[in-house]
């Protein structure tokens, strides 16, 4: 961690009282600063509210919010919910993967994209939709994504 | 402030509203999806220049997703119009004309909110709205989520008011002789649940609200709280004093983040006003709600794993009993309901049990609210009796099958529920009859599909869903739902035998007995209800190596019909991914079947006059040279 994510992550913890029940909303407030949940950030939470190390990792890696990596300039996370399964989610996610040279859950080496799935973001019918950071890009097929990325590219 | 005081405030500031010009714009997720931010600067910006001080008020949404982003106008001596599909470019003609001028625009209108206007329907009268028949979903979209003197004027606080001067055990009756049942998916009268939880021994006792909405293709619960988070609140602080609690949590999705910051501001009203916080309107009675938002898994939705992770822990569900009513958050008598049911409870006891009672079937009361998606025409939200048809849900409400396609299933409930076919469309919608067919009523996820989807695909869909979500505690859930998904994953791909069949049937049987909760107790449900509509459909996957819907890629080639194809074009040469495609210009262009990936784009891109290209399945209809070639691009693992 460098300085600064120290300094944050004192902060954060500093503003929460020691109990038990607040480990996710904790982890929540440091990964907001973050970006992500460093080991030494799960270390700290960890002596904070007095538990074992191994409960905090078991929390972090439970839940598809937490990320142990930060993530690359460009968010991209593809909705996999049943509509847009159903016309053809599956197709983008491959075009991405193929396209950004990555596989799903994965962060390019220059950190310039991540590729995600969610579950359902609950635009179902713009269906197929892609979400790049929060900018929503509905009715895609493998051919406009590939056109909608051009953009996100040049601003790496 | 006593209620009488604060209900004259509301409704004279709701009073001066409608006496006011003002122009509503549905911010909710959906809207915001379709544009609706855009709408909403343009607006604000094209009123500046006008000089204009129309007040501009962001609502919820009137369920109407496929007309997002929707605007209504309403001027106090004329009559309110709706509008669709507002993007930005209207905005100075909607201005210009209804804002400024006496021209309501009714040729860009989707209705009016008054009847007997010429030149455009009444709303509530367009087919849309024919078997609707809305109560809480009644004032989404019209009125704002961050007002709460929107709500109050509506009606709102008033079934609290009458809560608190009845005793605890009278407000138990009333729920429970309304015949309200959980909406959170598996039906359990709500009354008894609070008669459980208000009788069980401990202290202090808990209520909590399951907004933890996860099945994929389902929103109802995001949009409520996103347009009339009040009603909500409401039912939990009646459900806080009927049961002798004095704290509840609102257990919420962080992917809903706008459902979130809505419920915050309205929690901070609803102390402002002294309807939460110490000796609420007086009547000594103390109450708190706290949000705890979830961080990503889709088991929390079960009531046991939401309480362990509402405690901090990881969320997996416990044997019950005990039941949470007894033995519940931090072991304490809690009790849980899903925003749906405590959004009906302030209006059961404000009219009474009589009148929720008169609304939907025998066993089945009130109303059911579904989203509608899929390859349907109008996706959106509806709210109807209990006992509709599907039929009268998809062609009616929903509009019937998008692009002339034909119907194929409907599958309700997402991965507890099951695929329906066309002839079990009369299928009334209520609890019984749905779990009857296999299915069950879930959450409210309606989805449609057409001919152009494979039902064993969709069941590999919902199969890896759960396969990614099982929190691993039961071997079943985890290891069984795989096995399945891998039987699945063969047939779709052509490597299937019919043993597979009979193996699934087992493995769904011990995976449902073998499962604590409901996530693994209904996982099978989209395979078993596949494979008892849709046989036909494996067979030709296992027997025939066909895909009928032509969905699967191992089963499935593009091809370009060399008479078709424009020699002089060279469209799917250009756009190909992979570099697949070949031919000089002036000849005929080939796909190289080694290389394709089944992306479809050269599908999209040949232009419609030629339309050269198709999609073929089994691959042998391919030439025997291209036949040949596919097959070495799967051994190859092109297809990923």
């Amino acid at each position: 961690m460098t300085v600064t994510e120290k300094d944050k992550l004192s902060e954060v913890i500093s503003k929460c009282k020691p109990e038990r029940g607040n480990l996710i909303p904790l982890l929540q407030e440091i990964q907001a600063e973050l970006g992500y949940l460093p080991q030494e950030a799960m270390q700290e939470v960890a002596s904070f509210l007095d538990i074992p190390k191994v409960e905090v990792y078991g929390v972090v890696t439970f839940y598809n919010q937490f990320r142990l990596a930060p993530l690359g300039k460009h968010h991209v996370r593809v909705c996999m919910g049943t509509a847009c399964h159903l016309r053809g989610g599956k197709l983008i996610l491959e075009a991405l993967e193929r396209e950004l040279s990555i596989k799903v859950g994965q962060t390019a080496p220059d950190r310039s994209f991540s590729l995600e799935r969610v579950a359902c973001v609950g635009c179902c019918m713009l269906a197929p939709v892609v979400l790049i950071g929060e900018e929503i890009h509905p009715k895609m097929t493998p051919f406009k994504m590939e056109e909608d990325l051009t953009p996100y590219r040049q601003e790496i | 402030m006593n209620f009488p005081k604060i209900q004259t405030r509301a409704e004279s500031e709701w009073e001066n509203l409608q006496a006011s010009l003002y122009i509503l714009i549905g911010t909710a997720t959906c809207g915001r999806a379709a544009g609706a931010l855009n709408t909403l600067e343009a607006f604000q910006a094209e009123l500046a220049r006008q000089k204009t001080s129309a007040e501009v008020i962001e609502v919820g949404c009137m369920g109407l997703c496929y007309a997002e982003p929707l605007v209504t106008i309403s001027k106090p001596d004329s009559f309110r119009v709706v509008y669709p599909n507002v993007t930005p470019e209207l905005v100075p003609r909607l201005v210009e004309g209804y804002v400024l001028g006496d021209d309501p625009c009714l040729e860009l209108a989707l209705g009016t909110l008054e009847e007997d206007e010429e030149g455009a329907p009444y709303i509530p009268e367009l087919s849309r709205f024919e078997h609707e028949r809305r109560i809480i979903l009644a004032h989404c979209g019209y009125i704002d989520p961050q007002n709460i003197n929107h709500y109050i004027a509506q009606g709102g606080y008033r079934g609290l008011d009458r809560a608190l001067a009845m005793s605890p055990p009278e407000i138990i009756e009333e729920i429970g002789r309304s015949g309200l049942r959980g909406r959170g998916g598996a039906g359990f009268p709500t009354g008894k649940k609070w008669e459980f939880c208000s009788r069980a021994k401990g202290s202090p006792k808990y209520v909590v609200c399951n907004a933890d909405e996860g099945d994929p293709g389902a929103f109802m619960d995001r949009v409520i709280l996103e347009s009339n988070p009040q009603q909500v609140i409401e039912g939990m602080i009646i459900a806080g004093y009927a049961i002798g609690a004095n704290k509840g949590y609102i257990y919420i999705r962080a992917e809903y983040p706008l459902a979130v910051d809505r419920l915050k501001v309205a929690l901070g009203e609803a102390y402002d006003l002294g309807f939460l916080g110490q000796d609420i309107l007086g009547s000594s009675f103390n109450f708190d709600i706290e949000l705890a938002t979830g961080a990503g898994a889709f088991v929390s939705g079960e009531e046991t794993a939401l309480m362990a992770a509402i405690e901090g822990k990881m969320s997996t569900p416990r044997p019950r009993p005990p039941y949470p009513a007894n033995e519940g958050l931090w072991g304490k008598p809690t009790l849980i309901n899903n925003v749906k049911t405590y959004s009906y409870v302030h209006l059961i006891i404000e009219k009474g049990a009589g009148w929720f009672s008169s609304i939907g079937t025998e066993e089945s009361k009130g109303t059911a609210i579904f989203t509608l998606a899929g390859k349907i025409n109008c996706a959106g939200l509806t709210e109807v009796p209990m006992g509709t048809s599907l039929q009268e849900i998809i062609y009616d409400t929903g509009g019937g099958i998008a692009n002339d396609k034909s119907f194929k299933a409907v599958q309700i409930g997402g991965p507890s529920g099951g695929c329906l076919p066309e002839s079990l469309l009369n299928t009334p919608i209520d609890y019984d009859s749905l779990r009857e067919a296999g299915s069950m009523m879930g959450s409210g996820g309606l989805i449609v599909m057409d001919e152009d989807n494979c039902m064993v695909d969709t069941a590999s869909f919902f199969l890896d869903f759960v396969t990614k979500e099982s929190c691993g505690k039961c071997t079943m859930c985890r290891l069984g739902t795989l096995q399945m998904l891998r039987a699945l994953e063969d047939i779709c791909s052509g490597k299937g035998k019919m043993e597979d069949l009979d193996n699934l049937l087992e493995l769904a049987e011990d995976i449902k007995a073998g499962s604590l909760c409901a996530l693994g107790g209904t996982a099978p449900n989209p395979v078993l209800t596949t494979m008892r509509y849709f046989k036909h459909e494996y067979e030709d996957h296992i027997l025939r190596k066909q895909c009928p819907a032509k969905v699967c890629p191992e089963l499935t080639a593009y091809y370009i019909l060399p008479d078709k194809c424009d020699r002089a074009c060279e469209h799917c040469i250009l756009t190909c991914p992979t570099e697949a495609i070949k031919g000089e210009k002036g000849e005929v262009k080939h796909i190289d079947q080694e290389k394709c990936v089944n992306c479809g784009t050269c599908l999209e891109v040949c232009p419609p006059e030629y339309n050269a290209v198709v999609k073929l399945s089994p691959v042998t209809s391919l030439p025997p040279e291209d036949a040949k070639a596919k097959e070495r691009g799967i051994a190859q693992g092109v297809l990923g």
